[in-house]
């Protein structure tokens, strides 16, 4: 069995979701290399906020980016090694607040990445404020009367900005979290992972996902129609149900194909452009 | 005794339209004429920020010595539109001709040639008036056919009958009143500095390259995109320049050598990322090609006012190559060199261009080719176990990749300890700051080492020196050589080159700073060194110094 734990403390709280989450990512680790993939094909990109300190905890190839800018770092990274099996984690207020743009972009162009998001809904790492995805009326150090803004649904985004693999898991449900893992790391092409994940210490809201987390059955992830249903279910600020699984998921070519096409073995032809000067 | 100077045999030609019409590409062409006649050639582009209407010129000089700025004055004026007489006759030399499109225009004097009649007539292509005006241009100075269908034949993709036929049309429609000869020199290619960055950084073995489009180094984006296959690079436009910056470091982190490229603008929202270069240690060459300031300033026009900018930019102790190229050999050496240094030392480097060279174009002479090849890094042996950090002597680090069998490879943007692992402790924090100053240090040495880190021309005995960097070159030089002063231009200005300066400055009494912002930016980093200027020649109009202007102010130091 490969080691994939570091000697670096874990300094999540006790009881946090995260630790559901880096269980599953472990798991699914340890099944890909099992069948067959590389320990050095596989690289994590992080954020920054509590979710991050992933990279910390796992040992393998790993960056630890800036708040909000770990998608583009692997996009670059893939561009560079299209071997590379490339996950990024980062949290809400990352992919939602700070860095929204690049996620919007990733799934338009198809980067061929892994996205994990580790939703607990509040920047928890600044000590629980608001984020896009935090229930109206969060009261937190910023908001001490409550949020005053509707959460948005960042799933619906993903599917307005063509994301090619959209699924859900929650943090608690181990094995099928890393069941969703895997097969979003099969995917050829952009693929998202939102997880559930409780923050103990600011937004506790394990109870309410407990109740009302369910695997949801989809019998045909190329359905748009489909999708937008069962996405639309929950509206990150009602008591309704909440579905998981996979969405959707349809193929077409990754960005980093497309670019590296024009890549080849040889070096560069400086002459050969020169002569198009005179 | 007073040596007499030859007279070179020189030209300058203002061609000038509407946006949209073409006066671009005609110049363009007209150089080429010239450069296949041997003679010497500069470009400098005056545009506006608007896609149609306007007014744009191009300034093209020509002659038989290497020159680097333009001239006020024209030989020949070209005008497309009736701007281009208005706003430039003045600028007409003695015996100067204008050259005029007599469909649109009525103006006395000059040689007025109907050039859309010309086109319609023959069944073209409005655009093809071009064609006309610069066949009409060459018969008038009395170029060779043969000398213009050849360079048309090369330079027209589309319909070269057609435009060879109006231009033979144009061609006899006109008399000679002049006669410029041609000079035993073998024509050069002729690239703007734009093209020499992408090309310079190609040598040294760019492999990908992300940008989001901005004036004047959008250049950059379009040469490696249309070249991509040539040149082995992918060039990708991504959603800003905050996301360029990140995905540029993840490329180079995954083991690519990797240029970014933007302007002011765009630069401020890179800094973060100047920054996570430094921490995570991770190569990355960033253009950052000036232009007039602050904020969106005159977007097309540009200005030495980021200096101060780039040599602080990022947040943290840190320290990055800064070295601002003067022409277009310059451009592409310092852009492959800057790249290797960056891979060297694994830090951000910047080029620090700014308008009049990334977008004026020059003769390049192709004996610099061979001083840009891809240079060793410090690379992991392969054996042991791997720390991305390892706590070496110089500070070096050797670099190993994602995807290298053995090694775990951990980068970051938190301080850490040696295998990248995030830290907090005293101790490990203080290790690795130390590292990166022994390597700050190393960096410092080699640039106290490197000749070619300064440029000193002019009359090396006279005891008035100029200062001045980057674009500034060519003007500078030439009023500073007939003059006989001595020329002392810092190219790398981060670390900052002082025992060459100083040296430099041996026997000079008088120091004249000259540069393009209005608050004297290079004066302040050399009164870091205890440097202080006794004149300064500052010019924020936003455009280019010529010679003529500088020497009228330099005659007075
Ligand atoms: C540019 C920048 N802005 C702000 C911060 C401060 N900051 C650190 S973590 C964080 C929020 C993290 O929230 P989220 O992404 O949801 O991660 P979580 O801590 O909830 O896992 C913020 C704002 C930062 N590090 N960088
Ligand atoms: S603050 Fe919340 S998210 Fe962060 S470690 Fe604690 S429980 Fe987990
Ligand atoms: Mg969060």
């Amino acid at each position: 069995m490969e080691k994939l734990d570091t000697n670096c403390p874990n300094t999540w709280c006790p009881g946090c979701g995260n630790f559901g989450a880096l269980q599953a990512v472990k798991g699914a680790i340890e099944e890909m290399i099992a069948s067959g993939t590389a320990k050095e094909n596989i690289a994590v990109v992080t954020d920054i906020g509590c979710n991050s300190k992933i990279a910390d905890y796992l040992n393998v190839n790993s960056f630890y980016g800036l708040h909000g800018r770990s998608i583009p770092v692997a996009e670059g990274m893939k561009l560079a090694n299209p071997k590379l099996q490339t996950f990024v984690f980062l949290g809400d207020g990352a992919a939602l607040d700070e860095g929204i743009s690049h996620l919007i972009h990733s799934a338009k162009r198809n980067s061929d990445i892994n996205v994990i998001l580790l939703n607990n809904r509040v920047f928890a790492l600044t000590t629980g404020q608001f984020t896009a995805v935090s229930p109206k009326g969060l009261k937190g150090k910023s908001t001490p009367e409550g949020s005053i803004e509707d959460p948005i649904n960042p799933l619906e985004i993903l599917m307005a900005s063509n994301a090619s693999f959209i699924s859900r898991g929650y943090a608690l449900k181990v094995q099928h979290l890393k069941k969703l893992i895997v097969e979003s790391a099969k995917h050829k092409g952009f693929s998202f992972v939102e997880v559930l994940q409780p923050c103990v210490s600011f937004l506790n809201n394990m109870q309410f996902y407990n109740e009302k987390a369910y695997e949801a059955v989809n019998d045909d992830p190329s359905s748009k129609e489909k999708a937008l249903k069962l996405i639309k279910e929950w509206d990150y600020d009602s008591e309704e149900k909440v579905p998981l699984g996979l969405f959707y998921k349809i193929q077409k070519p990754s960005y980093e194909e497309l670019m590296n096409k024009v890549k080849t073995e040889k070096e560069a032809d400086i002459l050969e452009c020169l002569q198009k000067h005179s | 005794m007073k040596k007499t100077k030859t007279v070179p045999k020189e030209y300058s030609i203002l061609i000038g339209g509407a946006a949209g019409q073409g006066s671009r590409m005609a110049g363009l062409v007209i150089a080429k004429i010239f450069n296949r006649m041997g003679y010497n050639i500069f470009i400098h582009e005056d545009y506006q920020s608007l896609i149609k209407g306007g007014h744009n010129f191009s300034q093209i000089r020509a002659s038989s010595k290497k020159i680097l700025s333009h001239k006020d004055e024209a030989d020949f004026i070209l005008a497309l539109n009736e701007d281009t007489i208005k706003k430039h006759k003045e600028k007409l030399s003695k015996n100067g001709t204008i050259v005029f499109n007599q469909d649109k225009i009525s103006f006395e004097g000059g040689v007025g040639v109907k050039i859309e009649t010309i086109a319609k007539e023959s069944g073209g292509l409005s655009i093809m008036s071009n064609t006309a005006l610069i066949a009409a241009f060459a018969k008038i100075a009395g170029i060779d056919w043969r000398t213009l269908e050849d360079v048309l034949k090369k330079e027209i993709t589309k319909g070269v009958e057609k435009n060879l036929e109006i231009a033979k049309k144009a061609y006899a429609s006109v008399e000679s009143l002049a006669k410029i000869e041609k000079i035993k020199n073998k024509p050069k290619p002729l690239l703007t500095g734009n093209e020499a960055t992408a090309l310079g950084a190609a040598k040294a073995g760019l492999e990908n390259y992300f940008a989001y489009p901005m004036t004047p180094a959008t250049g950059i984006l379009h040469y490696l995109a249309g070249n991509a296959r040539e040149l082995n690079v992918a060039a990708s436009q991504l959603e800003n320049e905050i996301s360029v910056i990140n995905a540029g470091i993840g490329s180079a982190f995954a083991g690519k050598r990797t240029m970014v490229g933007t302007s002011g603008g765009g630069f401020a929202l890179m800094t973060e990322g100047v920054s996570l270069a430094a921490m995570s240690e991770t190569p990355i060459l960033i253009v950052n090609s000036q232009r007039s300031g602050p904020a969106t300033g005159v977007p097309t026009y540009g200005g030495q006012s980021d200096l101060l900018f780039s040599l602080s930019s990022g947040h943290g102790d840190l320290l990055r190559f800064v070295a601002a190229p003067g022409d277009a050999e310059e451009s592409f050496y310092w852009a492959g060199k800057l790249l290797n240094m960056a891979w060297k030392y694994q830090s951000p480097a910047i080029l620090l261009t700014d308008k009049d060279v990334s977008e004026s174009t020059f003769s390049f002479d192709e004996k610099i080719l061979n001083k840009v090849k891809k240079e060793k890094f410090s690379e992991w042996s392969g054996k042991g176990e791997y720390k991305r950090y390892l706590n070496k002597a110089n500070g070096i680090s050797p670099m190993a990749f994602p995807g290298q069998p053995g090694a775990i490879v951990k980068g970051t943007s938190y301080e850490h300890d040696e295998y990248g692992i995030s830290t907090e402790e005293t101790a490990d924090i203080v290790k690795m700051q130390e590292k990166r100053l022994r390597k700050f240090e190393a960096m410092q040495n080699e640039i106290d080492k490197m000749k070619e880190a300064i440029e000193i021309s002019g009359n090396l005995k006279s005891k008035k020196a100029v200062i001045c960097w980057g674009s500034a070159k060519g003007a500078v030089k030439e009023a500073a050589e007939d003059l006989g002063f001595k020329v002392i231009r810092p190219i790398v200005i981060q670390p900052f080159p002082e025992r060459q300066i100083y040296e430099a400055l041996k026997g000079v009494s008088k120091i004249i700073s000259i540069e393009l912002n209005s608050t004297g930016q290079m004066e302040y980093v050399l009164n870091g060194c205890g440097i202080e200027a006794d004149q300064r020649i500052l010019k924020y109009d936003m455009r280019p110094f010529t010679a003529e202007e500088l020497k009228i102010q330099l005659k007075k130091a």
